[in-house]
């Protein structure tokens, strides 16, 4: 039961991932790309989880915080960006 | 037994639900027309999804290796702090990139005052515009108010 729902919720998540890609090479503004990598990494850390679940370790976790704190500093940064014409003013 | 039995139905049935609902934001993200209907889905669907995920991680190690693991909380929590500011920073940039949205998309812009902006008009960043494509313009109000 659990292997089928690891398998089944690698499948979405991977799929999830496939659109987000599509957005962000046809997004049409700079916004949209921006929104699609946001997604993108929220999607990566779930299946850096899912990995650890499927190999029964919890050596990645590390790995998925990091991704969670640069990710939200890195999109931060390109809105500050945008918005202000600085990020550091 | 029962116990075990139990909470892999829980662990497995957070899986799901997590991997349709991040699965429902991303589609939501690719599939609705402008930019302010596309922020909806993932800001809340992938976090929730997310959230989903990770609890049942933290389920599936504490029952397993009989000791408490907590941190999965801590991403969970993380994450769902930073997504309402990171939506809401999202939202402001679109508005003040005056990017296109469909008539039924309305409202007034209530946030972009004078004094969060400055004083004088911000330098935009030179946007990178195809030959071939229309000319920005938003549909709805003209410009905003300054």
């Amino acid at each position: 039961m659990l292997g089928t729902a690891l398998m089944i919720s690698l499948g979405l998540i991977v799929a999830a991932m496939a659109m987000n890609i599509v957005r962000l090479a046809k997004g049409p503004d700079v916004p949209d790309r921006l929104l699609a990598l946001d997604t993108l990494y929220v999607n990566s850390i779930a299946l850096i989880v899912l990995l650890g679940l499927w190999l029964n370790t919890k050596t990645y976790f590390e790995a998925a915080i990091l991704i969670a704190m640069l990710g939200f500093v890195g999109t931060m940064a390109i809105c500050r960006y945008l918005l202000r014409g600085d990020i550091i003013e | 037994m029962t116990f075990t039995l139990f909470a892999e139905g829980v662990v497995a049935f957070l899986l799901v639900a997590g991997g349709v609902f991040a699965f429902t934001g991303s589609l939501g993200m690719l599939q609705l027309k402008d930019f302010f209907m596309r922020l909806h889905g993932p800001t809340k669907g992938t976090t929730l999804g997310i959230g989903c995920i990770l609890i049942a991680s933290m389920l599936y190690f504490t029952v397993t290796q009989r000791e408490f693991h907590v941190q999965e909380l801590l991403i969970t929590l993380f994450l769902f702090i930073t997504a309402p500011v990171t939506g809401h920073m999202l939202a402001k940039t679109g508005l003040h990139m005056h990017l296109r949205f469909i008539t039924d998309t309305r409202g007034s812009l209530p946030e972009l005052r004078n004094e969060d902006v400055g004083q004088n008009r911000v330098a935009r960043p030179a946007k990178a515009r195809h030959p071939w494509r229309t000319r920005r313009r938003s549909l709805g109000k003209p410009r905003l108010p300054r």
